[in-house]
């Protein structure tokens, strides 16, 4: 395997990253096919609920399987694994690396704003995704499971989830500017 | 007809490649970056609004299309189900954690197997939330479950037949696209002016 390399201009280079409406061409495409093929779109967060599930069923069965939420996927006869979003997500977690590796962006890093440090990063990096792993299972999906797939299938809930999302990121931006700029 | 609808363990297998796909081209775009990702929320580069729209009104044309020709059968395709109340309170508390933590929770996958430190924090984070969650769901019950859960269109909604309201969303997007082009123009050209004093 190739290392990854900091010369800003040496033969090792990351290749550029692909054109933002090609890209988004390119996942439009992705999530049309998802659609055509299984009649569903992608999504994140589903499979998420899932995997936690399992993690907390290693330390408190019982209080996973008693739980209103979680308890369906460890009923009689139920897998916490079988869903399709489950195996979606092994893809995007190979898919990722492989492009990754491809391009030479693999590089162990805390990447972050110039004025904290890489301790209060993961800090609020811990803390963003706690917030944002609340509002996802609370609006039934997230960035790719509402405002993707419900966006390109006309979904009410998830148009008004998409705009609330940018109203909450830009409404807190200012306050957490430090974090970023 | 479509959607396909493949058995259980074919659609299983092709979805590990779908994932694969959606993986590679988030990585691609600059997903895995949550420095790229949150300059989004500072104006300095609108690469995610770009992709984002892009994509819905690509896959919601495509959609709109084979509807209308009769090759997709409308009735058979999943819709995610609207609870309005819950799902932009959600929204609201989703943002905030994307601006704090820089991630949302595909994009910090496709971050954590790139090698940042800061995506699997956000992993762990999801993990936390989505358990926090499932601690507090009984009390919150009534709320979450509100709202009827039917399937409902922004086109009815707006009162316009989908195809004009797919024109409508493409034209929509096309108007966001050039503000975003403006702003970074603008805002690109700003930084540069700041950064002439010190070469």
């Amino acid at each position: 395997m190739r290392e990854s390399t900091n010369q800003p201009d040496g033969a090792n280079a990351e290749k550029p990253l692909w054109d933002p409406y090609l890209a988004g061409i390119a996942l439009g495409l992705v999530l049309l096919g998802t659609f055509l093929v299984f009649g569903r779109g992608l999504g994140a967060s589903g499979a998420m609920a899932r995997i936690s599930a399992l993690a907390a069923h290693f330390v408190a069965p019982g209080w996973v399987e008693a739980n209103q939420h979680l308890g369906g996927y460890f009923a009689p006869g139920a897998h916490w694994w079988d869903d399709w979003l489950v195996f979606e997500v092994v893809g995007v977690v190979l898919g990722g690396l492989f492009a990754a590796l491809t391009a030479g962006r693999f590089k162990l890093q805390i990447e972050g704003g110039p004025r904290i440090t890489p301790k209060v990063r993961i800090l609020f990096a811990v803390l963003g995704g706690v917030i944002a792993g609340f509002g996802a299972r609370l609006a039934m999906g997230c960035t790719s499971g509402q405002a993707l797939t419900g966006g390109a299938t006309f979904a009410l809930g998830s148009w008004a989830f998409m705009m609330c999302v940018f109203a909450g990121a830009y409404g807190l931006a200012y306050f957490v500017r430090r974090l970023w700029t | 007809m479509m959607p396909i609808h493949p058995s259980t363990w074919v659609a299983y297998t092709l979805a590990i490649l779908s994932g694969f796909a959606f993986g590679f081209v988030l990585e691609r775009a600059g997903f895995g970056s949550s420095k790229k990702l949150a300059a989004q929320f500072y104006l300095k580069d609108m690469t995610v609004l770009k992709v984002m729209f892009t994509a819905i009104v690509t896959a919601m044309l495509g959609l709109t299309v084979l509807r209308a020709v009769g090759v997709l059968n409308w009735n058979d395709l999943y819709v995610n189900p609207t609870n309005l109340g819950p799902q932009a309170i959600g929204g609201l508390i989703f943002g905030v954690g994307f601006v704090v933590g820089g991630y949302c929770p595909g994009t910090c996958v496709v971050a954590a197997t790139t090698g940042k430190l800061d995506g699997m924090a956000f992993l762990v984070g999801i993990a936390g939330g989505i358990l926090a969650y499932s601690g507090v769901y009984p009390a919150i019950k009534g709320f979450a479950t509100s709202g009827g859960g039917e399937r409902r269109f922004l086109y009815d909604w707006l009162h316009l037949p989908y195809g004009v309201a797919a024109v409508a969303v493409t034209v929509m997007a096309l108007g966001m696209f050039a503000g975003a082009e403006y702003l970074e123009r603008k805002l690109g050209a700003k930084d540069k002016a700041q950064e002439l004093p010190t070469p």
